[in-house]
């Protein structure tokens, strides 16, 4: 038996069945795609990208009509500037530019750590109308070593060319004046342009650090 | 043919292509990376049974950037229970990590007479050890639960705080919808590594907290 069926016979046991050593990640590598009947979940993780002093954080690719839902989690998010505001726009040319026209509300609870005050309200210096701006995510942030802003954002069928691109999104982060913010925006993109790129930064100064994932959700 | 290839030989049809005989759960143990799966894994399913605590003390630690928990029609043994929870930082041997949240609720009777949005002052906290709110005044007849989600980032840092943002429905005790949103940080750069849940008072007679690990 030659070393090439003796190292096969190996990886199987006594009786036949295929042992842990015989597969591992790369022997799966070559399946793209499940078939219909083997469904994988509804959410995926499309891309993961980790900041390291980014002025910002574009997502070029993967937003498309795949999904009918994308979901964007920030998961510790860390200003180099204290107090910056955390923000998004979107692109219909594939990330040349950033200034699609947003209407959106913005509403948010907050409670000072030595609780001094706390408090639910419209935050109108937060939300935008038919504005190219970018969109406030959560605002304020502190740049302490253990200060961040953590939270999700669902963005709605971006590749429709007749429908306006609705957005949710719900946040917590702990202010630069030790207040914890609830910070709850969302709205439209007003366009009937497909949407296909997010960038997301800092007010001002860099992202010090934070994970930014994308997630493609099926509904059907 | 000896009997081991006579045995690998039997794994396969005629063609080659190898049988559900030739393999079992052992043979994926060194798959840890499977791509094409969903990104929502379920960690463990703790059943409430006329319980006085629920603690999930192994699951949560650096394996998943967040954690997610599901309740699902927890109800209570007592009328007017507050369902809560706190944290661990030693494995569940206390629960008492320093919490700053915000706490509002919309509600609606349904005799239709009442409903508002408020901020509920009560049901946060400032810098507390206690028990953070999750749900307040949950009804304990018989058709009478709450669901919802808790979402915990990152709890394994020791650089950072730990967010953690909750939306709950329930049906309260004076026959009203009430939807709360309470959210915070454990704050400490100690990891969080066990987690409990509880009624304020009496127990939890019967639901169901999922807790799931989000890649």
């Amino acid at each position: 038996m030659g070393a090439r069926i003796r190292s096969l016979a190996n990886n199987f046991s006594s009786t036949g069945k295929l042992l842990a050593g015989g597969m591992n990640n790369a022997s799966l590598s070559g399946i793209t795609a499940l078939p219909s009947g083997a469904s994988p979940g509804k959410m995926r993780l499309l891309s993961t990208q980790t900041a390291s002093s980014s002025s910002s954080i574009s997502f070029t690719s993967g937003i498309d009509s795949t999904y009918d839902i994308y979901k964007f989690e920030f998961i510790n998010m860390h200003p180099a500037t204290d107090g910056a505001n955390f923000q998004f726009q979107c692109s219909t040319d594939g990330g040349s530019n950033y200034n699609t026209t947003v209407t959106s509300t913005y509403f948010q609870a907050f409670h000072f750590e030595n609780d001094s005050a706390t408090g639910l309200e419209y935050a109108a210096a937060k939300d935008l109308a038919q504005s190219t701006s970018f969109q406030n995510l959560f605002t304020g942030q502190g740049n302490d070593n253990d200060h961040t802003g953590t939270g999700e954002l669902f963005l709605f069928d971006p590749s429709s060319t007749t429908f306006v691109k609705h957005f949710l999104s719900n946040n917590n982060s702990s202010d630069a004046s030790d207040i914890t913010i609830n910070q709850i925006p969302a709205g439209y993109f007003n366009t009937t342009s497909a949407v296909n790129a997010v960038q997301f930064k800092f007010s001002s100064g860099n992202i010090d650090a934070g994970t930014i994932k994308l997630y493609g959700i099926s509904t059907s | 043919m000896g009997q081991a290839t006579r045995n690998i030989a039997n794994s396969f049809t005629t063609s080659g292509v190898i049988t559900s005989s030739g393999v079992d759960n052992t043979s994926l143990n060194n798959i840890t990376d499977l791509s094409l799966g969903g990104s929502l894994i379920l960690l463990s399913t703790s059943t409430a049974s006329s319980d006085a605590t629920i603690s999930i003390t192994s699951g949560i630690d650096s394996t998943y950037d967040e954690y997610l928990f599901v309740f699902n029609n927890l109800h209570p043994a007592t009328n007017d229970a507050v369902f809560q929870f706190q944290g661990s930082t030693n494995g569940g041997s206390s629960y008492g990590v320093n919490i700053t949240s915000t706490a509002f609720r919309t509600f609606h009777n349904d005799a239709g007479s009442s409903n508002g949005l408020n901020y509920e002052g009560a049901n946060d906290l400032a810098q507390s050890t206690n028990f953070q709110y999750l749900m307040e005044g949950i009804g304990s007849d018989a058709k009478e639960a709450g669901s919802g989600t808790l979402r915990l980032y990152n709890p394994s840092s020791t650089t950072f705080v730990k967010h953690f943002v909750s939306d709950t429905h329930f049906r309260q005790k004076s026959d009203a919808t009430q939807r709360n949103l309470n959210a915070g940080y454990f704050n400490t750069t100690s990891a969080i590594n066990a987690i409990q849940f509880k009624m304020s008072n009496g127990n939890t007679d019967s639901g169901t907290i999922q807790l799931f690990g989000v890649k």
